[in-house]
C-alpha cells in the first residue's frame, strides 16, 4: 500500500486511542479530585496532567494559573491545544479523510460522525457533565476500534491501524503509571506504602482494570500488585505486555526488507517484559523501568515511520 | 422568472401529466403532506454523516459543503435516452478523432474546415503532444456532455467536457439515496440501473493500458483533500479498489512511472489523473505545481504510461471550438450529428460581434475559457451595470468571448422552501471511450434551485437530482 496512506492510518489510530487515553486521565483525576476530603496534594495535582502530556510550557503561555477548571478546559476542549481531546478527534478524523477511501465506509462515517459531534456539543453541557463527556468520548473510541476490528480486511491496512493503536496506549499507559506511581508512593517503596482504596482503585478503574484486579487476584489492592497486572499481565488488554505483544505481532505481518532491525526490537521488548517479575522490576526501580519502556517504544515508533511511512526513493 | 416558453418534464401542461411521470403523481398523491420535507432532511442527515460534501473555492479555510438534493427525481423516457445515447456514441468519437488528427496529420486543418489559428493559436493546444501516438488513439477516455432540453423539447449539446469532468460520483450517491429513502417508488418503476459505473470505468481505464500490459495497475491521482471534487476522487478509487494518489506518492525513475509503497516503489501503468494538465509535470508545464510529477511527460511520450484523460483536450472541449462540433462529425464520420450544437456567435467574427453587442440584454455570453459558470453574464437576469461592465470586457478582448441566445432550459418539479415548484435542469451524462464507446443509462441531473435561475452549477448554488432512465 501506498506510504502515505499507511501514515495516514496510523495516525488516525493514534490520535483515536490518544482522545481516548487522554479522557480516561482526566476522568479519574477529576474523580479522585472530588474524592479526597482536604485540599492535599494529590487531589490537587492538576500539574501531574500537564507533566504526563509535557505541555506545561503551552499551558503557560495561555493560562495564568493551574486549576482543575483551567487544566481540564486545556486538556479536553481547547481547540488551539493540538493535544486535546478535541483537536486529537478532530486529528483523527483529518488523517481519516484523507484516506477515507481505504476505509470501510462504516469506519469513515464512525470517524466523521464522532468529530461532527465533537465539533457542534456546545461547551457549557460539555463542561456541565464533565463524566458524561468522557464517557462518550471512551466509547466513540470503542466504535471505531470495534468498527474497524470488525469490518476492515485483515491485510496491511489494518496491521497499520493496529499499530498505531498499541504503541499509542502503551506509551499513555506507561506515562500514566510513572506519574500515579511518584505520587502515590511518594518516597515510600510499593510494602511500606499504605494501599489507599479509593486512589488505587481509581487508578485501576482509569485503565478499565477494576474488576479484572478482582477477578485476577480477589484480594486486596496493593500497588505492587496493581503494577502487575498493568505491566506485565499477558491476558489484561490495556497492559504493557500485551501492548508490546500486539506491536510485535502486527509488525511481522508488515515486514518489508528495512524492518528486520526495527522487527528484532520488538521482539526484545517483548521478551524483556514476558520474562520480567515485578520484584525484580521494583527493585532496580519502577520509574527507571517505565522509562527504558518509553524510550524503547519511542525508538520503535520513529522506526517505523523511517521503514515503512516515510517516501523511499525508487 | 420562469421563463414562460420552457419544457415542462413532468406536465405537458396544466391538467395533463406526461405518461412517464403518471407513476410518480399517483404515488404523490398517496403520501402525507410534510413527506417530502423530512425525507429531505432525512438525506441531508446521511449525506452529512457519509462526509459526500464539496469544497468551495473563495469560501477559505478549506470549508467543506454539502451539495443540496432534490427528492424528486428527473425521469427520462426510454426512446429519449436511446436518441441520447446514440448521439453521445457519435459526438464522443468525433471528437476523439479531431484529437488524434490535431495532434498528427491535421486533415481537418488543410481542409479548410476550421480556421487552423483558432486551433494552434489555442491556449489549450498541447505542442507537447504533437505526434504523440496515444493507446487506442484515445484523447479523452472520460467525457462529460452537457446537455439541455430547450422549450421545443429538443435535446441540444451545451457544452464538451473533454478534460476532468467531475460529478459521476453524485450521480451514484443520488441513486442509492432514492433507493434508500424511496425504496417504494422503485417497485413502480423500471429504473436502469447505474451502480455498474466504477466497474465499467476500471474495464475502460484498463483497456488503454500501454501495449504488453497483462495486468496493469491503475490509480487516481487527486490534487489532495483541499480539491472541490475529493470526495469524488476517493470515491472512485475506493470504488474501482484501486490506490488513490497525490503527485508526492510518484515518482519518475528511467520514464517508468512507481509510487511509493510500504514494501517499496511500485510500477503504475494507467493514471485517471483529476489533475489539470498545467499542474501535471512541474519540469514541463508549470513550474511551481505540487500537485504533479517531475518527469511525468517523458514517461507519458515514452509510452510507459497511460494518462485519463489524455493531455491536450482542453482544446476540443474549447467554447471556441464547440461550434465546429457539427462540422467535426460530418467530416470524420461522415454522418449527421444526432445531437444539435446551441447556436452560437463567436466574437471575434465581425458580424456575430456587432450583432452581440446590439442585443447584449437577450444573450448569455460566456468567457471562452471559463467554466464552472464563473465569468458568465445572463443577460435577462443582469443589471443596466452589469451588462455595461460586460460590455467594455468584451470590447477589450472580443476573441474571449462566445454569446448564445438565452435557453429555456426545461423544467422539472423540485422540492423548494414554498413547496414543490419547477426549476430549471440540465443533464450531464458520463461517457467512456475505450475498447469502444460505453455509457451507463442517466447522468448527473443539475438543478438552479432560485427560482428563475438557469445556472446550475453547484458552485452556483444549484442541487443535483436523480436521473431515471426507464428501461421501456
Amino acid at each position: 500500500m501506498l506510504s502515505r496512506t499507511a501514515d495516514h492510518l496510523y495516525w488516525m489510530a493514534r490520535y483515536t486511542e490518544r482522545a481516548e487515553n487522554l479522557a480516561r486521565m482526566l476522568d479519574v483525576h477529576n474523580r479522585m479530585t472530588l474524592l479526597t476530603r482536604e485540599s492535599s496534594l494529590v487531589g490537587q495535582d492538576w500539574e501531574g496532567i500537564l507533566t504526563i502530556n509535557q505541555l506545561e510550557r503551552d499551558f503557560q503561555q495561555r493560562y495564568s494559573h493551574i486549576t482543575r477548571e483551567h487544566v481540564i478546559h486545556f486538556m479536553a476542549f481547547d481547540a488551539e491545544n493540538p493535544s486535546s481531546i478535541h483537536s486529537c478527534l478532530r486529528l483523527a478524523r483529518e488523517n481519516a479523510h484523507a484516506v477515507r477511501g481505504t476505509l470501510t465506509s462504516e469506519l469513515w462515517e464512525t470517524m466523521n460522525a464522532t468529530w461532527l459531534k465533537m465539533r457542534d456539543m456546545p461547551l457549557e453541557s460539555m463542561e456541565r457533565d464533565l463524566g458524561a463527556f468522557f464517557e462518550w468520548v471512551k466509547f466513540r473510541s470503542h466504535l471505531s476500534r470495534g468498527v474497524s476490528v470488525g469490518t476492515m480486511l485483515q491485510d496491511e491496512a489494518f496491521h497499520f491501524v493496529r499499530l498505531g493503536t498499541f504503541l499509542e496506549r502503551s506509551d499513555n499507559t506507561a506515562r500514566l503509571l510513572d506519574v500515579k506511581y511518584r505520587l502515590l508512593l511518594g518516597a515510600h517503596t510499593a510494602e511500606e506504602a499504605s494501599p489507599d482504596y479509593y486512589q488505587w482503585g481509581g487508578l485501576l478503574r482509569s485503565l478499565s482494570a477494576f474488576e479484572i484486579y478482582r477477578k485476577v487476584y480477589r484480594d486486596l489492592i496493593t500497588p505492587r500488585r496493581v503494577a502487575e497486572l498493568l505491566l506485565l499481565r499477558v491476558d489484561m488488554p490495556r497492559s504493557l505486555l500485551y501492548c508490546a505483544q500486539e506491536v510485535l505481532a502486527n509488525l511481522e505481518q508488515i515486514a518489508n526488507r528495512h524492518s528486520a532491525e526495527t522487527l528484532r526490537r520488538a521482539g526484545e521488548l517483548f521478551a524483556s517484559l514476558r520474562y520480567s517479575r515485578i520484584d525484580t522490576v521494583f527493585e532496580r526501580g519502577f520509574h527507571e523501568f517505565l522509562d527504558r519502556f518509553l524510550v524503547s517504544i519511542n525508538d520503535i515508533g520513529t522506526r517505523i515511520s523511517e521503514d515503512f511511512l516515510l517516501p523511499v526513493a525508487a | 422568472m420562469i421563463a414562460a416558453d420552457y419544457y415542462n418534464e413532468m406536465s405537458a401542461s396544466e391538467a395533463v401529466v406526461r405518461p412517464h411521470y403518471q407513476p410518480y403523481a399517483e404515488w404523490f398523491q398517496n403520501v402525507p403532506a410534510d413527506w417530502l420535507g423530512q425525507k429531505r432532511n432525512e438525506a441531508d442527515l446521511l449525506f452529512h454523516r457519509l462526509g459526500i460534501t464539496f469544497a468551495v473555492y473563495g469560501e477559505g479555510g478549506g470549508k467543506e459543503r454539502l451539495i443540496p438534493f432534490d427528492v424528486i427525481p428527473r425521469i427520462i423516457p426510454h426512446r429519449e435516452w436511446s436518441i441520447l445515447a446514440a448521439g453521445l456514441r457519435q459526438r464522443v468519437q468525433a471528437l476523439n478523432l479531431f484529437l488524434q488528427d490535431i495532434y498528427h496529420d491535421q486533415h481537418i486543418l488543410k481542409a479548410g474546415l476550421i480556421p487552423s489559428a483558432a486551433v494552434l493559436n489555442n491556449t489549450q493546444y498541447r505542442p507537447e503532444m504533437i505526434g504523440v501516438d496515444v493507446p487506442g488513439q484515445i484523447y479523452s477516455h472520460i467525457a462529460g456532455i452537457d446537455i439541455i432540453r430547450a422549450g421545443d423539447g429538443e435535446f441540444y449539446v451545451l457544452e464538451d467536457n473533454l478534460r476532468v469532468p467531475s460529478g459521476v460520483s453524485y450521480m451514484l450517491e443520488n441513486r442509492r439515496m432514492m433507493m434508500r429513502l424511496f425504496p417504494d417508488l422503485f417497485a413502480r418503476y423500471k429504473v436502469a440501473p447505474v451502480e455498474h459505473y466504477p466497474d465499467m470505468l476500471l474495464d475502460n481505464l484498463r483497456s488503454v493500458a500501454p501495449a504488453g500490459m497483462l495486468d496493469p495497475t491503475v490509480v487516481v491521482l487527486t490534487p489532495g483533500v483541499f480539491n472541490s471534487a475529493y470526495f469524488e476522487h476517493s470515491f472512485l478509487a475506493q470504488q474501482m479498489g484501486v490506490e488513490l494518489v497525490e503527485g508526492r506518492d510518484l515518482l519518475v525513475k528511467d520514464d517508468f512511472v512507481y509510487m511509493r509503497t510500504t514494501q517499496g516503489p511500485r510500477r503504475v501503468d494507467v493514471i485517471y489523473r483529476r489533475v489539470d494538465d498545467d499542474f501535471l509535470d512541474p519540469e514541463v508545464f508549470r513550474p511551481d505545481s505540487m500537485l504533479g510529477v517531475p518527469g511525468l511527460l517523458a514517461a507519458y511520450k515514452a509510452g510507459h504510461v497511460t494518462l485519463c484523460n489524455a493531455i491536450g483536450t482542453g482544446v476540443a472541449d474549447d467554447k471556441s471550438i464547440y461550434p465546429y462540433v457539427p462540422q467535426m462529425i460530418q467530416f470524420y464520420l461522415s454522418e449527421a450529428p444526432i445531437l444539435h450544437n446551441v447556436s452560437t456567435f463567436m466574437l471575434r467574427q465581425r458580424a456575430d460581434y456587432e450583432y452581440v453587442m446590439a442585443h447584449l440584454p437577450e444573450l448569455v455570453v460566456k468567457e471562452v475559457h471559463g467554466s464552472g459558470g464563473y465569468g458568465m453574464l445572463v443577460g435577462p437576469a443582469a443589471s443596466q451595470a452589469e451588462l455595461e461592465a460586460f460590455r467594455l470586457r468584451i470590447a477589450a478582448n472580443p476573441e474571449h468571448y462566445i454569446a448564445q441566445p438565452t435557453l429555456a432550459l426545461s423544467a422539472c418539479p423540485t422540492f423548494v422552501e414554498a413547496g414543490i415548484a419547477p426549476r430549471h435542469i440540465d443533464l450531464r451524462p458520463f461517457v467512456l471511450a475505450g475498447r469502444e464507446i460505453k455509457m451507463v443509462p442517466g447522468g448527473l441531473t443539475r438543478v438552479a434551485l432560485r427560482e428563475g435561475s438557469l445556472v446550475v452549477n453547484s458552485s452556483q448554488g444549484g442541487g443535483t437530482k436523480d436521473t431515471w432512465v426507464l428501461e421501456h
